[in-house]
């Protein structure tokens, strides 16, 4: 059963103090990694989002997200695979100026990756760039080879996604649950 | 927090007092006619009272303790409560909160280090939070599949004062103690089962949970289906009931373990397929279909794949499936059992049953012979090992939540105390505790509680003079090097007799029939220390990572 692969897990959570915590106990428990994690407010005030993501089976990812789902703050878990999902990571390169000013072939690679500038100075410049693994880490890999040294920090974020599903289950789910408490 | 505890109708409280809950225990002291508090002689002995007290009544069980080591003295039993789905509420004194993260005099993060085993744990800061933070942890103890929950209690939120109002909790939005009932799956499963040849039913703990033995029965009688039990789920059935046959699992029965792999359908109702229960997966039940009924949806699946699964509470469940069943008979399936269970007897049970009379006591006949004087509603409570083995198998049921034992985390020393619990819990009925020299020695301490409160509890120690489990795996899989598990005994009857508590040693069939006699002529604790032979072995034997249908019945007959 070695049939590995990147599942995105998203977490609908109460935000409560520890949450984290049983989540990543979940994982660290089964040996799993964390790949990415990104958390924040969700559209609806008062639910948090985790985005994590993970490479195991499908029967693992399966067992896993049933766990996570039991806990008890938690509203509900759900796992997909990247067709599911329109997703994004973001990443940010702080240049040194003195090895940049001038540089024909790094301006040559901003507008190859579509990066945006977000701050220069006379010490350093700051890029953005949003998209997938692959594309932000080839930007990295370029920059690198062209001015080693010169890529003085490199951050990437986590993967955030939604998805491509007509359907919003969330939003579905506490309006059953709603329902089901009015109808007590 | 005393309003809010009799607001959810706790009697008694099992607890020990220190630094951070002196407030909460100074409350206590105005309300003893409403909560009776048991001051226990380790916080782990309160956990498992909590637990026994729990299992046996149904109710949540209450322990108090106090902060840092008070809180993890507890973590034993917590675990246990989580493994075997008890519901139970600890209460852990915390320091004020402005001392929180200072390393402050007994601060210990409790949240953090009990999260992973209980179903909820929550710190309460401030008064408010008290009467929210209590409703909610009972009705998440006691509904769905049950379990521990852990409220940490910070000092000051002890001190702060209020109005007090409270309202109990019904619902919460992001938790769903049962799934609802499918339909779809429902008919699936009854079509399955009326097309069976060869129905098996596996009953686990969650029939008594979910109060459904009554809903059992009907199900199991309409499509006359053999039907055998967990450690856990036994007394779900009577003993002697026509389709009861018998228990599952490493030291279960013949019959249920050998038909678990000839069966052409498998009904789980309630269990979760522990590794204890099925052996090597890979080889159990290949031949049959698998309906697994189940609240936790976690557990569908996650051992052992079903083909069938029946999400729900089995109180709703198995009445639904009951509907669309056609009455069967499966006479001859079942006479099949029979020549299992003359081969069990003949080659296990009799010889323990009828000895040599030279022969030193076993503790099958030990325990079969305590179950006959105890009176048809007695409680078993048993420790861990060959005690444990021996007591579920030769004890006899005939109600329901009449086993009290410690079966996922199989915690040694769970015994003195969860007796303890379950005697509180079921103060009518008699309650026998089979134990081992290893195990009590675990948690002795507890009898100080039995004699500060008169606890009328049967202590009925198996004394091998060894870790007779171990020394059993050591002498199959070992070559008999007994490596630490020889044991230099105190003198059992003195310690009790220190503790005031009547008792007697046996160690012969003579002296233990008058004993017997004795420890239930009494109306309070008996500690009867029995000498039993110091190199049985339980059988039969699935040995771990084989077929369950792999078994060991004696010394030199392996299957
Ligand atoms: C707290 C704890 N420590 C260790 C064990 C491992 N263990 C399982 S059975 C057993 C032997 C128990 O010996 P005893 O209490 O004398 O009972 P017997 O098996 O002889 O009936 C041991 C050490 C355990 N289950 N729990």
């Amino acid at each position: 059963m070695n049939n590995k692969q990147l599942f995105t897990v998203i977490v609908f959570s109460e935000n409560t103090v520890g949450l984290l915590n049983q989540i990543t106990v979940i994982f660290t428990r089964r040996q799993l990694n964390i790949e990415t994690l990104s958390v924040s407010p969700s559209a609806i005030p008062g639910i948090h989002k985790f985005t994590i993501t993970t490479f195991v089976d499908r029967d693992m990812i399966d067992k896993v997200v049933k766990q996570i789902d039991k806990r008890v703050d938690i509203l509900k878990a759900y796992y997909h695979t990247d067709e599911d999902l329109v997703y994004q990571e973001i990443a940010l390169y702080k240049l040194s100026a003195e090895l940049f000013t001038g540089m024909n072939e790094v301006e040559a690679l901003i507008r190859k990756y579509n990066a945006r500038v977000l701050d220069v100075n006379s010490d350093y410049i700051v890029l953005e760039k949003s998209g997938h693994y692959e594309e932000t880490q080839a930007l990295f890999d370029e920059l690198k080879q062209c001015i080693g040294k010169g890529v003085l920090q490199f951050i990437r974020s986590g993967r955030i996604a939604v998805t491509k599903s007509r359907i919003e289950r969330l939003s579905d789910m506490l309006a059953a649950v709603e329902d089901k408490i009015q109808r007590k | 927090m005393i309003f809010a505890l009799i607001s959810e109708g706790v009697d008694t409280i099992f607890g020990y007092p220190g630094g951070q809950v002196i407030p909460l225990y100074d409350s206590l002291y105005d309300y003893g006619q409403d909560i009776r508090h048991i001051l226990v002689r380790h916080e782990q002995g309160a956990t498992h009272a909590a637990q026994g007290y729990a299992r046996v009544s149904g109710k949540v069980g209450v322990a108090l303790v106090t902060s840092g080591p008070g809180a993890t003295n507890t973590i034993t039993g917590i675990a246990d409560a989580m493994m075997d789905s008890t519901p139970i509420v600890v209460i852990s004194g915390q320091v004020p909160s402005p001392l929180l993260g200072t390393d402050a005099f007994q601060e210990i993060d409790v949240i953090g280090i009990t999260q992973p085993i209980t179903k909820w744990a929550y710190q309460i800061r401030k008064p408010e939070e008290i009467a929210w933070a209590v409703s909610r942890a009972f009705y998440i103890a006691s509904t769905g599949r049950p379990g521990p929950v852990v409220l940490d209690f910070t000092k000051d939120a002890q001190v702060g004062t209020l109005d007090y109002k409270y309202s109990k909790v019904t619902h919460i939005r992001s938790y769903q103690p049962a799934p609802e009932p499918e339909p779809a799956s429902i008919a699936a499963a009854a079509d399955i089962i009326n097309n069976a040849m060869r129905p098996l039913a596996l009953v686990g703990q969650g029939v008594i949970l979910g109060g459904a033995e009554r809903e059992l029965k009907l199900f199991l009688e309409k499509a006359d289906i053999p039907a055998a039990s967990t450690m856990l789920g036994l007394s779900a059935m009577p003993s002697g009931y026509r389709l009861n046959k018998g228990m599952l699992g490493m030291h279960g029965n013949v019959g249920p373990n050998r038909k678990t792999n000839e069966c052409d359908v498998l009904i789980a109702i309630g269990m979760r397929f522990d590794d204890r229960v099925t052996g090597n997966p890979e080889f159990y039940a290949r031949q049959a279909k698998i309906i697994h009924f189940d609240i936790d949806l976690s557990e569908i699946g996650k051992n052992i794949p079903a083909d069938i699964a029946v999400p729900g509470d089995v109180k709703e469940t198995l009445p639904a499936v009951t509907a669309l069943l056609k009455p069967a008979v499966h006479t001859e399936w079942i006479s099949k059992f029979e020549p299992d269970e003359q081969e069990e007897y003949d080659k296990v049970i009799a010889p323990m049953l009828n000895p040599p009379a030279d022969a030193p006591l076993n503790m099958g006949e030990v325990v079969h012979r305590v179950a006959q004087a105890a009176g048809k509603d007695a409680v078993l409570v048993t420790d861990v090992g060959q005690n444990q083995m021996m007591g579920v198998r030769y004890f006899r049921y005939d109600c329901t939540r009449s086993v009290v034992t410690s079966g996922g985390l199989g915690t040694m020393g769970f015994g003195l105390p969860a007796a303890i619990g379950a005697k509180f819990g079921a103060p009518e009925r008699t309650v026998c505790l089979f134990v081992g020299d290893g195990g009590l020695q675990m948690t002795v301490q507890e009898l100080g509680t039995i004699m500060q409160e008169h606890t009328n509890v049967k202590i009925i120690l198996l004394n091998n003079r060894f870790l007779g489990m171990v020394r059993q795996w050591q002498e199959l899989f070992f070559n008999k090097r007994y490596s630490a598990t020889t044991m230099e005994n105190p003198n059992f009857t003195a310690i009790a007799e220190a503790y005031n508590i009547k008792s007697r040693s046996a160690s012969t069939r003579a002296e233990l029939s008058e004993a017997i006699a004795e420890m239930f002529a009494l109306d309070e604790a008996f500690l009867l220390a029995v000498e039993v032979a110091t190199d049985s072995m339980v059988y039969p034997m699935v040995p771990a990572g084989a077929a369950i249908s792999n078994i060991i019945m004696g010394d030199d007959n392996n299957e």
